[in-house]
């Protein structure tokens, strides 16, 4: 083992840079409390950076779940007042079609009134005239308070803050070890991903927040903690589909759901169960299927260009860790794993991106309540700061930014969602300010560069030029991250070439391996 | 629709790609007479280099340098390949014929008969290709003998860093330096466009502006590299008043498209070929063909509908791939978009392509393709030929990756030289 390894001190260590670490960092933050958060890879390269981006009203709860439906309503309201710019307050539709379950539609309105969830019965041509893209097999309609998030301005946003309030960002950071004394972690081993240095943290409290890899984390450490997982794949269309999300109003199941996002319709989603998280990808058969089967609600889906595909993972609590009581809610839980011998170590696991805040503000009092420090939580009343630097995640801003502001020597490195080099300076100067790299999977992270049709392999090119006429890039790195930024691109493209996207991927090819010998 | 007679031919090219071009300069050139149909929109994508063979096996990232030998090597080891269907004499007369015919064009090619070369690419990487286009050729030299050199990039060009390219080539070629200048009268451009500023350059005022600000950064260097911008339809004359006018040797770096050198082959094509009789209906697409015994096909083209028939005796499809538009991939199978011919690939779509972009092995759905007999003509069932006078040349042929195995226009001209010698021995 080394000996002069680097020690951080600090009060709180966050392990898991997804919606909920970031929203914890900022929470205890808030608090005054000093925290590290440290994840493995980018933020959201988990099921924060997967997932349908729906900020639920609650209505699709209201069967099985009444009070993740509560939960959800109150959250998604709140979000809506304290983060509007992260939010798309688009509205929904439950909608349901021939051959549809009729019981089930007719205790739908009844069912949400019982959570006091707001609902409105449409009748089929106000739904069809709301929503043309909608089949005409379609027999009932309900108007709910449904909306867009993007997941990504959502965790960059509170991060900035926390980091801005002293929160030590540290990303390629993945826990790898524990070293327990007395009933204490008393050290925490950092593997850094990309240098394959190791550091060490001292933490007064360690909050895992690491969402599906929860289980492999806190086994780390000696707790135990018991997930089933649950694989989830979604399509984005290179158009908008819809103005709402659409919501097929059915016992729940797969391909249920249409949300938009600016300029796109996010369509998902599966369930499959997966033993193991090693390689998450979606594969060709979920993909047919969700298309063949969504069509039924919406027939124009058999036809339109999907440009990527890429699946998440649900870890749901098995029952067995919940029966002692810990559970705060059948959403999620807050899992202290004091009762298992480990006075300063808790676990936040399950919930959804909607409730991210609730999760985060029950954790940070646990953390609190340990550390006897005493200060109540401001994100329920504060709002969550907008940030010039964070806002380029949300597709279709950049266009409009570009039409009403442009400068005269901006350039659009990414003609497809008309990203600006200003933009890519902006991303690069917030990077260096949380010391993190600014590499092109990074701005791509921030950024819609890679997310229109041409998925990187033109913009890929011209944002790597323009890094090494700032200065940004020496050597041969720019071409390294360039293959980097291709290879991960690629994971969402792959199960969804064919019609125009094979032309396109042709093209990409032909471009990079025909001409410039990047496979070499 | 009017209903004009239809226009008898001999032989009927469909593509205008680099093997519907050869294609039909072979054909021209033998006495036959040829119309040409093709929407000729991929060539802006054309690098304008002419790759012969650079890698084999592919797997093994193995590099020719002799791009002869290396066909040997292919030819043994993938007897499928449409090279080993093509004798290596006809290859060279073929590549030599439409060298020549370029030259004649003022699109002057230049190589080394028996090797490849190595060139520098926009991307910073150096690429081996065997025919290079004669306003790209000292860069050939400057690579190999590391000449002190100066690497332009116009502000305002994106996609193309003068910056990148040295960087990359840092530890091989020290001698690299950079300028970033102006392109004369577009100072105060936002962005610049490489075919605006190529036909610019055809005028000697813009020559004379761009050589000063050359020189204000050439401190010496005896070479100076820049973006493809060096004139389109008089490259030659343009880069040889540049060079005089700044005094080093200057060369062109291919890059990302839209591609001038792209343009300069359309543009030669289009001007040479009508003088050697060919009708060429550059705009067009072929909608739908009939067959019938004794009298040939007969083939229905236009802009968005027919507007207008050819009877032709034989046909050389050269539709391309997927850019091309002569396969299309449904979500279940790539299908060849004209004569539904039967395309050989794999059962199922989880097989088109591999897990990882840069996979070495290349991805399964650029070697499926046409399958056809030794006269080039696909096979049908019972591995017959579907016409007796179809044939097809290019990239739509099955068994060949011409981007991983670098060879697309070395293929493109051996395989129409085939097709075309295939339909006057069968009787054209
Ligand atoms: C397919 C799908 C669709 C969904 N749709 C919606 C929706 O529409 N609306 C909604 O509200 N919710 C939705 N959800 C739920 C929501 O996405 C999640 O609840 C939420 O994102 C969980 O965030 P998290 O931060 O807890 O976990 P994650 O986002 O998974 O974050 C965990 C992080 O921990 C990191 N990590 C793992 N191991 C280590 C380690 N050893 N060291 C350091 N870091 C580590 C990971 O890299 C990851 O970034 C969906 C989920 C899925 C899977
Ligand atoms: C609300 C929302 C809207 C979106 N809109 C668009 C859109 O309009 N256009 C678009 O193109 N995309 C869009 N996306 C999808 C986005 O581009 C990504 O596809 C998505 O975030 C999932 O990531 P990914 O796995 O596909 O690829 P990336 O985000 O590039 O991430 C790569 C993945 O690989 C994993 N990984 C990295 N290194 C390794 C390793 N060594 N071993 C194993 N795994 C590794 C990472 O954890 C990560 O999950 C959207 C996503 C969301 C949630």
């Amino acid at each position: 083992m080394e000996k002069n390894r680097t020690i951080h001190k600090t009060q709180v260590l966050i392990i898991g840079g997804g919606a909920t670490g970031a929203g914890i960092a900022r929470d205890l933050s808030l608090r005054g409390v000093e925290c590290i958060l440290a994840e493995r890879r980018d933020f959201n390269s988990g099921a924060s950076g997967a997932n349908h981006g729906l900020l639920h009203s609650g209505a699709r709860y209201v069967r099985n779940d009444p009070q993740a439906a509560r939960e959800c309503r109150d959250e998604s309201r709140l979000l809506k007042k304290l983060a509007p710019q992260c939010i798309e307050n688009t509205g929904g539709l439950f909608v349901a079609v021939e051959g549809d379950d009729e019981n089930f539609v007719a205790d739908f309105p009844h069912l949400c009134t019982r959570c006091t969830i707001a609902v409105e019965e449409l009748d089929i041509d106000e739904a069809r005239e709301l929503e043309p893209a909608l089949s005409d097999k379609l027999i009932a309609a309900f108007r709910v308070d449904d909306a867009a998030v993007d997941p990504f301005r959502l965790s960059l946003e509170n991060i900035a803050q926390a980091v801005e309030l002293g929160c030590s960002l540290q990303l390629y950071s993945q826990v790898v070890g524990f070293t327990r004394r007395n009933r204490r972690i008393q050290a925490v081993r950092l593997l850094n991903t990309k240098t394959g240095r190791e550091t060490t943290v001292e933490a007064n409290f360690v909050v895992n927040a690491t969402g599906a890899w929860a289980a492999e984390v806190a086994a780390l450490a000696g707790a135990r903690i018991d997930l089933l997982y649950s694989k989830g794949s979604l399509l984005i269309t290179d158009k908008r589909i819809s103005y709402r999300v659409l919501n097929r109003l059915r016992h729940s199941s797969d391909a249920d759901i249409l949300v938009p996002g600016g300029t796109v319709s996010i369509l998902g989603t599966t369930s499959i169960r997966m033993d193991c998280l090693d390689d998450i990808r979606p594969t060709i058969g979920e993909i047919d299927y969700l298309i063949d089967t969504a069509a039924a609600m919406v027939p124009a889906l058999k036809t339109v260009r999907y440009i990527r595909a890429y699946a998440g993972v649900r870890p749901l609590l098995d029952s067995k860790s919940l029966d002692d009581g810990r559970a705060l809610s059948r959403g999620f839980a807050v899992l202290d794993h004091a009762a298992e011998g480990l006075e300063n170590f808790a676990s936040i696991v399950g919930g959804k991106l909607t409730t991210y805040r609730k999760m985060a503000e029950q954790t940070s009092d646990l953390v609190c309540r340990r550390l006897g420090i005493h200060a109540a939580c401001r994100t329920r009343t504060q709002p969550l700061p907008a940030r010039q630097d964070c806002r380029w995640t949300v597709a279709g801003l950049a266009p409009r930014l570009w039409l009403e502001q442009r400068q005269n020597d901006d350039l659009l490195l990414c003609e497809c969602e008309m990203v600006p080099t200003s933009a890519v300076d902006v991303i690069v100067d917030s990077l260096r300010g949380q010391k993190a790299e600014p590499d092109l999977y990074a701005i791509g992270r921030r950024s819609r560069i890679g997310k229109g049709t041409c998925q990187g392999a033109f913009c890929g090119i011209r944002v790597t030029g323009y890094m090494y006429d700032r200065g940004n890039l020496t050597a041969d790195q720019g071409l390294k991250d360039l293959r980097a930024f291709l290879t991960a691109r690629w994971r969402g493209m792959r199960p969804m070439l064919w019609g125009a996207a094979v032309i396109q991927e042709e093209l990409q090819e032909a471009l990079h391996c025909g001409l410039f010998g990047l496979e070499l | 629709m009017s209903v004009i007679r239809p226009l008898k031919c001999d032989l009927t090219v469909i593509g205008t790609g680099m093997a519907g071009m050869a294609a039909t300069l072979f054909a021209a050139h033998r006495g036959l007479n040829v119309v040409q149909v093709g929407r000729s929109g991929e060539v802006i994508f054309a690098s304008g280099l002419l790759d012969l063979l650079g890698v084999h096996p592919v797997a093994a990232k193995k590099m020719w340098h002799n791009p002869w030998a290396g066909m040997r090597a292919l030819v043994r080891d993938c007897p499928r390949h449409p090279y080993a269907r093509v004798q290596t004499n006809d290859i060279k007369v073929g590549l030599k014929e439409f060298l020549a015919f370029l030259d004649g064009a003022g699109l002057a090619y230049h190589r080394h008969v028996g090797r490849n070369v190595e060139i520098l690419t926009s991307m910073g990487t150096a690429k081996l290709t065997h025919g290079v286009p004669e306003t790209m050729w000292p860069g050939v030299e400057a690579l190999k003998e590391k000449k002190s050199c100066l690497l332009i990039e116009f502000r305002g060009l994106k996609g193309f860093s003068a910056r990148q390219i040295a960087q990359v080539q840092k530890d091989r070629w020290p001698d690299l330096r950079t300028a970033r200048i102006d392109f004369p009268e577009m100072e105060g451009f936002s962005e610049v466009y490489t075919e605006r500023m190529a036909r610019a350059l055809e005028s000697s005022r813009y020559r004379r502006k761009l050589a000063v600000a050359v020189k204000a950064h050439l401190s010496g260097a005896k070479t100076v590299g820049l973006p493809a911008v060096m004139g389109i339809s008089n490259s030659r004359q343009v880069a040889s008043d540049l060079a005089e006018r700044i005094g080093a040797d200057l060369f062109e770096i291919p890059g990302m498209p839209p591609s001038v050198p792209g343009l300069r082959l359309k543009e030669a094509f289009e001007r040479g070929l009508p003088l050697l009789g060919v009708t060429l209906f550059s705009q067009k697409q072929v909608f739908d063909v009939s067959h019938k015994k004794g009298r040939g096909f007969v083939l229905g083209i236009g802009r968005a509908e027919v507007e207008q028939t050819i009877q032709s005796k034989g046909v050389v499809l050269a539709s391309g791939r997927f850019i091309g538009g002569g396969l299309y991939a449904d979500r279940d199978r790539i299908r060849e978009t004209l004569f539904n011919l039967p395309i050989n690939q794999p059962a199922d779509r989880h097989d088109w392509h591999r897990k990882g972009f840069l996979d070495s092995r290349g991805h399964p759905i650029n070697s499926t393709g046409l399958e056809v007999d030794d006269l080039f003509r696909p096979l049908g069932k019972k591995n017959r030929p579907v016409f007796e006078a179809l044939f097809a040349a290019g990239s739509i042929l099955a068994h060949q990756d011409w981007i991983r195995m670098k060879c697309g226009s070395g293929l493109a001209i051996a395989t129409a030289f085939a097709a075309v010698d295939a339909f006057l021995k069968t009787g054209g």
